[in-house]
């Protein structure tokens, strides 16, 4: 039944990250990688990792795919245009695949595990915890500092996100909620009294 | 026959009857829920709602979602077809599967699994893409507009509701429905659960669910004044059928998720009544209520304030409750009312 399952999210993530390629539409392009996360989700949740599969459909699908989505939506980009380019850097791009294709084989060829690392291969998740306890431990207790400075360096850069793009224009009205909260009728209405046929 | 409930086959056909039991209760509510809402605006205004077809209009909803079958389905020339139809029913299926882990009582759940919460937030969160599908694929100018209000506004809110869970969870310990609803139980009934100790939430949630499920207040994508109906505009048919279902489907789960996060689910508010699946049933309606007298008494809000609610009021909010929660779960303030997990939870 998992090797079902396996094969079926393999299959389609695989697939996923193909037609996220290939498609001429960039919408269907992000479509496609959806799938292709979803399906890895899929494939997290088979190892027993629902916690690490939950927060990358939280994450990449709820949240940077979105944005992603707005901006191939937004921008007009004329793929014709691209692909002719494209094909000016092939050899350099072929040179630089085949490039990393080696080092992969290389690297593989002589990969051996550490002895503990080697034993939770087949068992990622502790006997007797939950995915997500686990986690925590591990985070909290032998990873701390890293955690803390990941933490740092995503503020940091949500800082720098914020002032690039923060700007006051002086000429756009604003609306103050807590002024207009705090008016009072004695000084934001005058009554006047007019008499007829000649107004103010 | 015992032994063929055992065997692989007799599981799924468990399984399947169990998921079939869940689907009817939700699409028949959803019926009902459709009636109890235009009954409700309809009170409010004094005006008698519907009142034709059936006892006291009861069957009206079936009546329409006939009507929406036969119809024939409209798909725009210049629309993206594949994209097009994709869109009504990722937004219906997102709404559904939901439904997967929500326990009706302590035994009468579909799927118990441990980070059922998280799989709720994670599906909710990609309600969104129903509405971003249909907008894009309709390749016209109101849609398109509507999806992307939808879009940043279910985000936004979304980012609240998370940290608002996370309150939950740190008070229970687990992410599983089931103990955070047996955190709740305790000898005082309703006193024991979490809308006391994370009362503030409890509005904050509720008003966030709005905004999440596009409700007025809140309902910007739609608004009729200024998108005609948004990403619905050239909907129609069945595939129309479908956006209305989800939608409201998705508001019944919040109601859920309501009951379930802060007014112990299927626990009794009386402590010498009975624990049973019909308080959480009755919640879930008395919720849904809520919802409906929303929609009847507020006017819609504007954009830029519906932006400003989200970011500048309830995300430092619910963020500092966050940390006072974690404190408080800490060091056991409030004879414990905030950790659980020592307790019973």
């Amino acid at each position: 039944m998992s090797v079902f399952a396996f094969y079926l999210f393999a299959i389609s993530a695989i697939s996923g990250g193909l037609f996220t390629v290939v498609s001429r539409q960039p919408v269907h392009s992000v479509l496609w990688l959806i799938l292709a996360f979803i399906s890895s989700a899929g494939l997290f949740v088979l190892l027993g990792a629902e916690f690490v599969a939950m927060l990358l459909v939280i994450v990449y699908v709820g949240a940077v795919a979105v944005l992603f989505l707005f901006v191939v939506m937004m921008l007009d980009v004329d793929f014709a245009e691209l692909k002719a380019e494209m094909a000016r850097y092939m050899p350099l791009a072929l040179l630089i695949a085949l490039v990393i294709l080696m080092q992969f084989v290389i690297a593989f060829g002589s990969w051996e595990s550490a002895e503990a690392v080697a034993q939770n291969l087949s068992q990622p998740v502790p006997e007797g915890r939950h995915n997500t306890e686990a986690l925590g431990l591990i985070i909290y207790d032998q990873y701390f500092l890293l955690f803390q400075l990941a933490g740092l360096i995503l503020l940091v850069a949500m800082i720098g996100a914020i002032v690039l793009t923060l700007r006051h224009r002086q000429d756009v009205k604003r609306q103050d909620i807590l002024a207009q909260i705090y008016r009072d009728p004695a000084t934001a209405m005058e009554l006047k009294d007019i008499k007829p046929g000649q107004g103010l | 026959m015992a032994d063929f409930f055992n065997t692989p086959g007799g599981i799924a056909v468990i399984i399947l009857a169990q998921t079939l039991a869940v689907v009817a209760f939700v699409m028949i509510s959803l019926l009902f829920l459709v009636y109890g809402d235009r009954k409700i605006w309809a009170a409010v205004q004094m005006r008698r709602g519907p009142n034709v077809v059936g006892l006291f209009g009861l069957l009206q909803t079936v009546a329409d979602a006939l009507k929406y079958v036969v119809k024939e389905v409209v798909i725009p020339a210049g629309s993206d077809r594949t994209v097009f139809i994709m869109a009504p029913i990722t937004s219906f299926v997102l709404a559904m599967i939901a439904w997967a882990v929500i326990p009706f009582s302590d035994t009468w759940v579909l799927s118990n699994i441990n980070v059922a919460i998280l799989y709720v937030f994670a599906v909710s969160s990609l309600e969104v893409y129903g509405v971003i599908m249909g907008g894009w694929a309709s390749n016209s100018k109101y849609p398109f507009l509507g999806s992307l209000r939808s879009a940043a506004q279910m985000i936004s809110y979304e980012v609240s509701i998370g940290l608002i869970i996370i309150g939950v969870i740190l008070s229970t310990g687990s992410m599983n429905f089931g103990d955070i609803v047996r955190a709740q139980d305790g000898n005082a009934g309703l006193f024991n659960w979490y809308w006391l100790p994370h009362f503030p939430m409890v509005f904050l949630f509720f008003i966030s669910a709005l905004a999440e499920t596009n409700r007025p207040p809140f309902d910007l994508p739609e608004a009729e004044s200024e998108l005609v109906a948004g990403y619905q505009v050239e909907y129609s048919s069945t595939p129309f059928l479908l956006f209305m279902a989800g939608e409201y489907i998705a508001i019944f789960l919040m109601c859920a998720l309501t009951s379930l996060l802060f007014f112990g689910g299927w626990l009794s508010p009386i402590p010498f009544l009975p624990d049973s699946p019909l308080w959480m049933v009755a919640k879930m309606a008395f919720f849904f209520f809520l919802f409906a007298m929303v929609k009847a008494i507020t006017p819609r809000y504007r954009y830029d304030q519906l932006m400003r609610l989200g970011w500048k009021v309830f995300l430092p909010f619910s963020l500092v409750w966050v940390v006072f929660v974690a404190f408080a779960a800490r060091f056991d303030w409030f004879w414990g009312a905030f950790a659980r997990w020592s307790t019973g939870g």
